[in-house]
């Protein structure tokens, strides 16, 4: 066995060493009653090359975006992804390391985190990011829950523009507290903003939108900023973070908690996880941020160093009364994001997301060329949009496929109202001569 | 004495060169390029974002000396109990990438996503196999989700019932993330009394138990690394009162193809991939904390269930009474891969032969160094082991202090100050990828310490000193918190 | 040797009370400070916010802990040290004097007879040392 360092010989120097003679005697506290008296029921161990011959068997009964143009979106994009970003975080000292509780023989992990913080802040607009949570939805259930706990309020306003997927997370982290959870509709494909001044009250902790919407189209945030805060509520923003290269950051539009899904930031799709939890918050809120926060301070000597700090909200010393339950964070897809906004920077962010935009809009003009074929929402959208087939979605995905294209998003498993309804999502990634095929192939598909 | 390599102190932003770049994105191959054209000018970004603008060697340089700062399984024993700090196989890595898994969208149509729902159904299946449960639900995220994932099930069973209970029964030995999970859940936490070995004290439990507590919390092996004998007896007992019984499987490397938490009584546990199936640690993630429960559970189980039809298989959404979705996919699908490959590669011989190689380790350090150290329980242990450094703390030379000249002698520290019950707790978790040399290297490095703590204390708690950084001031970060870097700072 | 000033009065909980009339101030002990190491954050109510003896009235922080903070007697919170946002480290630096948290108007003076003394706090602290 590769991964089991002792041999027999040693084995038995041990054995002898503890003063037993077989590992039996160390299990003596196992009552017979609970032994296993047979083998594991599990299939034989695999030779390195079996079990390669075995998984690529596996992994080659997949539609993957290397043979297939992917214009699917819904909270997972396939963006670019630059390849040092691999190259370093299969270093050894950074993939086996363990969550950063010995400071100093952890300053790698920390002084990134601090960097990842320092990115996520700056493109939210907001004052501080923690060092990650699990993934988009469940950090906006942890805003919700957080504002709870901020305004003692049981209200959640959500809007129904919010991914379906990410709601349905909302509404199970919003079992044990009880909170009331309500919808507002949409209307033409953004929050309607009349039902949500109604919908708002003295009972409301938050009011929850995602810009871009789970349509693809982009809210007014600024005037749902000013319903929200007219109640004294809290608005909570779910934006992935990659279009913040180019769009105004929720934080400047009156965003108190800003969160989202930032797979898009170097995190491979890898059929949806592991995934990135961005959170970020207002000065005022820092105490009561779930997650870990990664601060600067200096050692004996005087030193830089960075330390894990306002630990006491955290469960492994306030427990029950912890903001959070988390303890493992996604700090690996943390660093990757890190290492994704160093290479991209300044310039290139913004540039993948100008990419994005005009690719889409380019694709939105060509595709609602095919007859019978429409975009279904006036909103202005940004890299994602929805169209309105006169054929079945799903029949016109599976037409696509044939054609190496991964179309998009049927949308009536999650919503029946838009079973008509295709979600389209173009990255910079996506080529003109793609983009140019699918028009073809939408087409044929519902001649 | 500090490696002229690891004293680097920059953060990204500090190397940045404005017109430096790393990138290599193509030109607009569309006709209608300017934003301003396609978006109405207040949902522009007037300024880009204050990121670095670094060249790409800038980046791999700034990063890799980063990494050389940290200590890693693959590079230091890193004797952390309860975490399971085990060997990261490689060929995970590789399998992980290939890209019909890397590369595959979670949306994609289910006929176009057999290959990995197949692996998710297989390793559930071999994850019932070897919990003894009925089924597994491989949603959630990490431990700590899988734990209210859980808890959730049991609050929809009771309810179901048309029972609604109120409280939680958790021991003091508990990890953290025990009652926090459980009070996330909507429970009250009670805490029980453990006896002098970490055990459930059985008088403390009776007194507790009543048809308003929902479920009784407790980790297999103990968190003082000690099988809890009396297990049946215990669930027995639970089970009577209709008090479900849940295991936190963060031990579950002492015990595979051992016994099993379903033929112990339990009706819920949950596995840590990240612990006990070599998923790698990352610097704080992302795990995977798949669940397993008996059949009784399964109506709540999250949405969707990987479902098999004769030869194919899909996702299953119509399940009514489920607790609903714990994260917007169907799991860490990148750390399934890399825990299925693992299963794969050791086959049931294979996975026994790691339980006993990690609790024959844990009790070979255990023996090494109880002359020098306080043990916290009687007897052998199971895969880790805690002793007290309560006799140093005589001397001026607390657990923390340990630790940290642990570093200095070339090795990761153990967990410090857990379990809460043990005073001046180091918690030594070997594993079983661990050589008896490096065991014994770490037993002498451990006699040093005691040794020097009874003759030269003051080094001790100087420590460490040969690290980047010596020991931070901890208070500062907390008192004024400095969370993000500015461009004027420092 | 133990800082356990005679003339105010003693919660179990480690706060102290001192009563001028119908108010109180009320803060942490020494033997509480040192317990907790380096204070980093108070979290007090509002003026005007009611507490109630012997429940919760806000929380302090170290770095490795988290203490509640029980008010000794009913009443109403009239003042409230801002210094503490600032500089909480004048919880362990002083405790019983500029460390003060919150003034209490108590709604009823006998409570006080709930409290403990100064000589059988220090033995509480004497006895919780061992």
């Amino acid at each position: 066995m590769r991964y089991i360092s002792n041999t027999p010989a040693q084995q038995k120097e041990m054995l002898g060493a503890i003063g037993v003679s077989s590992v039996e005697d160390l299990l003596v506290r196992v009552p017979t009653k609970a032994r296993l008296s047979r083998p594991l029921n599990l299939p034989d161990a695999l030779a390195e090359t079996d079990l390669i011959r075995h998984l690529r068997d596996l992994a080659g009964r997949n539609a993957s975006a290397d043979d297939h143009a992917c214009f699917l979106g819904g909270g997972s994009y396939d963006h670019t992804i630059p390849s040092p970003i691999n190259h370093l975080i299969l270093r050894g000292e950074f993939f086996t390391a363990y969550t950063p509780y010995q400071p100093e023989a952890s300053q790698g992990t920390l002084r990134s985190i601090y960097e990842y913080q320092s990115m996520i802040a700056e493109l939210t607009g907001m004052d501080v990011a923690n060092a990650s949570l699990y993934d988009g939805a469940s950090s906006l259930a942890e805003a919700a829950l957080m504002a709870h706990a901020v305004t003692g309020r049981n209200g959640i306003v959500l809007s129904s523009s919010v991914n379906p997927l990410h709601r349905q997370v909302v509404e199970t982290y919003c079992e044990g507290p009880d909170l009331k959870l309500r919808s507002v509709p949409q209307a033409d494909g953004v929050t309607d903003l009349d039902a949500l001044r109604k919908a708002v009250s003295s009972t409301t902790a938050a009011v929850v939108l995602q810009y871009p919407n789970f349509f693809g189209c982009l809210e007014d945030i600024a005037t749902a900023a000013e319903i929200t805060h007219a109640a004294e509520a809290l608005l909570i923003v779910s934006a992935d973070p990659v279009n913040l290269g180019v769009l105004t950051p929720p934080g400047a539009l009156g965003a108190d908690i800003v969160v989202g899904e930032g797979q898009s930031l170097g995190v491979p799709l890898s059929f949806g996880g592991p995934n990135l939890g961005v959170f970020a918050a207002k000065q005022e809120l820092v105490r009561r941020m779930p997650g870990r926060l990664v601060g600067a301070t200096v050692d004996l000597d005087g030193r830089r160093g960075f330390v894990l700090t306002l630990q006491t909200r955290e469960q492994h010393i306030r427990r029950e009364k912890a903001t959070s339950n988390i303890c493992t964070n996604v700090a690996l897809c943390a660093l990757m994001a890190t290492i994704y906004l160093a290479i991209m920077g300044k310039q290139g962010l913004r540039t993948v997301g100008e990419l994005s935009l005009a690719k889409a809009h380019y694709a939105a003009t060509e595709f609602s060329k095919v007859p019978g074929v429409r975009l279904r929402f006036p909103a202005p959208f940004f890299k994602e949009f929805t169209l309105q087939l006169p054929k079945s979605p799903e029949r016109v995905v599976k037409r696509l496929m044939k054609e190496k294209i991964l179309g998009g998003l049927p949308l009536k498993t999650l919503d029946r109202r838009y079973r008509d309804c295709l979600l389209v999502a173009v990255t910079e990634k996506r080529t003109r001569e793609e983009i140019d095929r699918y028009s073809r192939a939408l087409a044929a598909a519902v001649a | 004495m500090r490696s002229a390599r690891a004293s680097y102190d920059k953060v990204i932003f500090e190397l940045s060169s404005p017109g430096r770049f790393a990138c290599s994105l193509p030109a607009c191959d569309v006709p209608e390029s300017d934003p301003a054209a396609l978006l109405p000018k207040a949902y522009l970004r007037e300024m880009p974002p204050e990121l670095p603008e670094v060249s790409e060697v800038d980046v791999i340089r700034h990063y890799s000396r980063l990494s050389q700062m940290n200590y890693g399984v693959d590079t230091h024993f890193y004797p952390l109990g309860s975490c399971t700090m085990k060997y990261n196989p490689k060929i995970n890595e590789d399998m992980a990438r290939l890209a019909g898994f890397l590369r595959l969208h979670p949306l994609a149509p289910e006929a176009a996503s057999q290959g990995a729902l197949a692996l998710m159904h297989e390793l559930a299946r071999d994850l019932a196999e070897i919990s003894g449960m009925d089924e597994v639900t491989l949603q959630p995220a990490a431990g700590a989700q899988g734990e209210l994932c859980g808890v959730l099930m049991i609050r929809a069973y009771h309810l179901a019932r048309g029972e609604r209970r109120h409280k939680v029964l958790i021991p003091d030995s508990a990890h953290g993330t025990n009652p926090a999970s459980t009070a996330l859940a909507g429970y009250g936490v009670v805490q029980l009394k453990s006896g002098e070995s970490g055990e459930v004290d059985l008088e403390d439990l009776t007194r507790h138990l009543d048809e308003d507590v929902a479920a009784f919390m407790i980790t297999q092996p103990n968190t003082l690394g000690l099988f809890e004998a009396r297990i049946h007896q215990i669930t027995e007992m639970c089970h009577a009162k209709g008090v479900q019984v849940y295991m936190d499987g963060a031990n579950l490397n002492a015990i595979l193809g051992i016994t099993r938490p379903g033929d112990l009584g339990f009706d819920v546990c949950h596995f840590n991939l990240h612990k006990t199936f070599t998923t790698p640690h990352g610097g704080g993630g992302p795990g995977a904390g798949p669940v397993g429960i008996k059949s009784h559970l399964a109506p709540f189980l999250p949405v969707p269930v990987v479902a098999k039809d004769a030869d194919s298989y899909r996702l299953d959404w119509s399940r009514p009474q489920s607790i609903g979705k714990l994260q917007a996919f169907w799991g860490n699908f990148g750390m399934l891969v890399r825990a299925y490959t693992y299963i794969r590669t050791m086959g049931p011989n294979g996975l026994r032969s790691v339980s006993e190689n990690a609790v024959l380790n844990a009790n070979y350090v255990l023996k090494r160094l109880e002359a020098d150290y306080d043990r916290s329980a009687p007897g052998p242990c199971m895969h880790e082991c805690v002793l007290s450094a309560r006799r140093q703390k005589r001397l001026g030379v607390s657990a923390t202090d340990i630790a940290k000249r642990l570093l200095d002698l070339g090795f990761y520290a153990p967990s410090v100050y857990f379990p809460l019950i043990v005073e001046e707790a180091l918690m030594i978790e070997p594993t079983e990828t661990e050589s008896k040399e490096t065991l014994d290297a770490f037993c002498d490095a451990m006699i040093q310490i005691a040794r020097e703590a009874e003759s030269d204390p003051q080094l001790v708690r100087d420590a460490p000193v040969t690290t980047p950084v010596r020991r931070l001031d901890q208070t500062l970060a907390a008192r004024q918190p400095e969370l993000r870097w500015k461009a004027s700072g420092r | 040797m133990s800082n356990v000033p005679a003339d105010l009065r003693y919660t179990r909980e480690h706060e102290w009370a001192k009563v001028d009339g119908d108010r109180a101030r009320v803060g942490i002990t020494a033997f509480a400070q040192e317990q907790l190491g380096d204070v980093v954050f108070v979290e007090l109510p509002k003026v005007g916010a009611r507490v109630t003896a012997m429940q919760g009235f806000g929380v302090v922080e170290s770095v490795k802990a988290v203490s509640d903070l029980f008010a000794p007697l009913s009443g109403e919170v009239v003042e409230v040290n801002g210094e503490l946002a600032k500089k909480p480290e004048v919880v362990n630096a002083d405790p019983y004097g500029q460390g003060w948290m919150i003034v209490i108007k108590c709604a009823d003076l006998k409570q006080l007879d709930g409290l403990l003394s100064a000589v059988d706090y220090e033995k509480l602290i004497a006895a919780a040392a061992h």
